[in-house]
């Protein structure tokens, strides 16, 4: 990977910083989450906080927050060294987190949750209530919520919901107000008030970290931009300067140059297998706030990569296919036949077997044994009358085992002790046995070592040309590229181009996750967008 | 840096330690407690080593055993079922209502009963999304109160042959702890050789992978608080045929709190993902032979709860400090 510190731009003085971080260094068991990081946001700015996955972003937002501590580097407010020790003190500070779920008590009435904590007293210190649900009704109307305040918050909609949480935020006298992907659940409409009020905390001179993966939003509201990239920082300057298809290569870690010159480059394009039918088929996928009617297909021995940015709706898309996300609208054939059922059971007796993207949380049971989690989507297949059969699940582990070279002290070993790459061998092992037509892997590599990295790719490979078909979701560009015979692009939830044979190159996939989404989601727009150089 | 990252190594050595102790402690460490209590009792206590003691004890402890093992696989699955006292008390009432026809027929009748409570449960659970606790909380109440609807006043057992079931043994085994071997013995081989044993221990586990595996998570959480149903049922027709009487006012209060502490202290997570079937009976026969020590030893039954709360801790700390590693 080419270095990219010479994108560094002078740190701006830091006398008129809000908020900042300088030197600040996070470890974590194994990983280094921020390493040397510098961030500063300034009174009446909106300061756009980005990365991908693994770039130290809710790390930096955390120590920000008062709710980790830094190992090394300082913490400043108002030019003054502090060290919250928990958020309650970041708090009193005047800085205020936005999360994407929004904590507040849903059965209580909006007022209260306005004024939690700090209710307008009466005569005995009782609640003065109609004096807090006139202030309450007053303060929301210029958020442009108008709601019975009397009414438990719970029954707002989620966008009004985030808009009092932004106000109880506000009216605690925040100076600095950090909103982590506040937009992820909200309607457009709801979007352009939410980007009214951050102007106006603007204009009033509040400093506001807005971290989202919707370039088209950080453009619309942002003033400045930082870049994280595994966790060191690795761009800060104005935002309206920096080109989207630049802000790209920045997150992703490519050099312009050498994305263009890429752009030339041929990679294995035809596959034999392209005149068959598809063995899975996607047409209008969509999930409320997820996905957008999201169509693809997968042929025989095809591996198709779905590209996009984190939050762009790819693991939305393979959860969707899987079952394991219950989709509103769109349906799904396997072989030409169509899957019902919506679970992830149906999807496994259908053929599609999914790896999903945490494998920790989702993957592993980590208090059974390698054997039992290999054996466990094929139980009912390897019992008889329900009494599990000892002697076909050691066939079926011993097989698998040698084939993917899953290293244990014994298949008996708890799965959760093994390395990253062992496990996502087991899971490989559970899905294979499945004897599954399509393959959903959702980022199969990330987080092992590079000699299971191979491995894995191999396999993957190695199944295609089997005849099995592949989705393949990665973060790693070049895994990405190398590994699919068609790319289709995803952004907010929606399919917005598709690269094929010699189109997929870096460069033509970053120009089409970077253009501008123009036109409505579900719109094919980036197909026509994504020249080439 | 190199003075953080030694203090650290120090911390985790003996941290180290200090875990192995506590994971010998949350293995074994109910089998301790049960031989410590063998011998103190050999040693102190007048006439108990003599088998008309050891029947007593086991009778007494076989309800609350069984109740336990259905704990054992509702704590396991990552649940817990508060409504198993209940249970035996809908039993009881179910028992005295039906024995005109015959112990057997009675004994059926409760058993459906424990079985319907358990796929309300169960239903609540996973189908509709409300919590174990909350879910069998609402069945702990309503249990009771439909018990005493049925019956409502302790009827005493007339018929002769559940008197003999209460009383009688086989080869000097009573029939009450007869019955509780052959459930331990099925609980731990369906914990460990059936296909409903294994997807049971992963969804307790991890309830998210046991999905996405396309296991059957609800029709298995079902089948978990039907057991504990049915178990629980059972535990009170043998209390009833103890007792020889009905009285659905107090028989199993407080069943569910001893059954709890029973698999805790047995070893098994609350967290789920784990079943100990051998720890549970451990813990089931401690907390009856410290009852009984104290008891015979002329202290009041207040200190009895005093000392099952000091296990309780005891085991949970244990278990805290599994659960960190």
């Amino acid at each position: 990977m080419p270095a990219t510190g010479a994108l560094d731009v002078p740190e701006v003085p830091d006398t008129a910083q809000a908020l900042s971080v300088h030197g600040l260094t996070k470890r974590f068991p194994g990983v280094l989450a921020l390493d040397a990081v510098d961030f500063g946001v300034q009174a009446g700015e909106v300061h756009a906080l980005i990365g991908e996955n693994g770039a130290g972003k809710s790390t930096l937002i955390k120590v920000l927050t008062g709710v980790y501590q830094p190992d090394e580097g300082e913490v400043r407010h108002q030019g003054t060294p502090v060290a919250f020790g928990t958020p309650l003190a970041a708090q009193r500070a005047g800085i205020s987190t936005i999360y994407q779920e929004v904590n507040l008590v849903p059965l209580m009435s909006v007022a209260r949750n306005l004024h939690l904590g700090r209710e307008p007293l009466g005569r005995f210190g009782l609640i003065d209530f109609s004096r807090m649900h006139r202030e309450a009704a007053e303060t929301l109307r210029a958020y442009g919520v108008h709601a019975d305040v009397r009414g438990p918050l719970g029954e707002l909609g989620v966008g009004a919901q985030q808009m009092v949480a932004l106000a109880r935020a506000v009216s605690f006298e925040a100076r600095v107000v950090i909103m982590d992907e506040p937009t992820s659940s909200l309607e457009p409409r709801e979007v352009e008030t939410l980007f009214g009020v951050i102007r106006r905390l603007r204009d009033e001179g509040v400093a506001v970290v807005y971290v989202s993966h919707r370039l088209d939003e950080l453009y619309a509201v942002c003033d400045t931009v930082t870049v994280l990239r595994d966790g060191r920082r690795v761009h800060t300057g104005p935002l309206a300067e920096l080109e989207r298809l630049r802000l790209v290569a920045l997150m992703l870690g490519r050099e312009m140059g050498e994305v263009r010159a890429e752009g030339t480059t041929k990679f294995g394009g035809e596959h034999e297998a392209a005149s068959q039918e598809p063995v899975l088929r996607a047409e209008g996928l969509s999930v409320p706030h997820q996905l957008h009617g999201v169509s693809f297909s997968v042929r025989p021995g095809e591996v198709v990569g779905l590209g996009g940015l984190l939050g762009s709706g790819r693991t939305e898309t393979v959860k969707a296919v899987a079952g394991a996300l219950q989709a509103s609208a769109g349906r799904v054939t396997v072989a030409g036949v169509p899957l019902r059922g919506g679970s992830p059971a149906a999807a496994i007796r259908a053929g599609v077997s999914l790896l999903p993207e945490d494998r920790k949380a989702e993957g592993i049971v980590p208090g059974l044994s390698v054997r039992e989690n290999i054996a466990l989507a094929m139980l009912p297949r390897l019992s008889r009358a329900g009494l599990v059969s000892e002697a076909r699940i050691d066939a079926l582990v011993g097989t698998f085992m040698e084939r993917l070279r899953i290293k244990a002290s014994s298949p008996r070993q708890k799965a959760g002790e093994l390395s990253g790459g062992n496990q996502q061998k087991v899971l490989l092992a559970r899905w294979l046995a499945t004897e599954p037509k399509v393959l959903l892997l959702d980022e199969p590599t990330r987080g092992i070592d590079v000699g299971a990295k191979a491995e894995v790719q191999r396999l993957v490979d190695e199944l295609a040309a089997n005849g099995l078909g592949v989705v393949l979701i990665s973060s790693d560009l070049e895994e990405l590229i190398e590994g699919s015979d068609r790319v289709v692009v995803l952004r907010d939830g929606a399919v917005v181009g598709e690269l094929a044979g010699d189109e997929v190159t870096e460069g033509a996939l970053m120009e089409a996750i970077a253009a501008a989404a123009v036109q409505g989601p579900g719109d094919p727009a980036g197909r026509e967008e994504a020249p080439r150089d | 840096m190199t003075e953080v990252a030694e203090a650290a190594g120090t911390r985790r050595r003996t941290g180290r330690e200090r875990t192995r102790l506590t994971a010998w402690l949350q293995e074994y460490g109910v089998y301790a407690g049960v031989v410590v209590l063998l011998l103190f009792n050999t040693v102190f206590t007048e006439h108990f080593l003599s088998a008309e003691n050891f029947r007593t004890q086991a009778v007494q402890v076989a309800p609350i055993l069984i109740v336990a093992l259905g704990m054992a696989l509702a704590i396991g699955s990552e649940g817990i079922d508060l409504s198993v006292g209940s249970v035996m008390a809908l039993s009881t009432s179910l028992v005295a209502l039906y024995l005109g026809y015959g112990p057997w027929v009675a004994l059926l009748v409760a058993v459906v009963g424990g079985a319907a409570v358990g796929l309300v449960n169960g239903s609540l659970i996973a189908h509709i999304g409300v919590q174990p606790i909350v879910a069998t909380l609402a069945l702990m109440v309503g249990g009771r109160g439909l018990a005493l609807v049925l019956l409502p006043q302790l009827e005493d057992v007339r018929d002769p042959g559940m008197r003999a079931l209460g009383s009688g043994d086989l080869l000097g085994v009573p029939y009450p702890a007869l019955v509780a071997v052959v459930l331990v013995l099925l609980v731990g081989f369906t914990v460990r050789r059936t296909t409903f044993g294994r997807q049971l221990l992963a969804i307790g586990d991890s309830r998210p992978a046991a999905r996405l595996a396309g296991l059957p998570v609800r029709r298995v959480l079902i089948c978990v608080y039907v057991c504990s149903g049915v178990l629980a049922a059972v535990a009170g027709f043998l209390a009833t045929a103890r007792l020889q009487a009905s009285d659905p006012t107090s028989l199993g209060t407080l069943m569910e709190l001893s059954a709890i502490t029973a698999v805790v202290v047995g070893g098994t997570p609350l967290s789920g993902g784990r079943v100990r079937v051998g720890g549970t009976v451990a813990g089931a026969v401690l907390i009856q032979l410290l009852t009984a020590t104290l008891i015979k030893h002329d202290l009041p039954p207040s200190w009895t709860q005093l000392a099952q709360a000091v296990v309780i801790v005891v085991a949970v700390y244990a278990a805290r400090e599994r659960g960190k590693r």
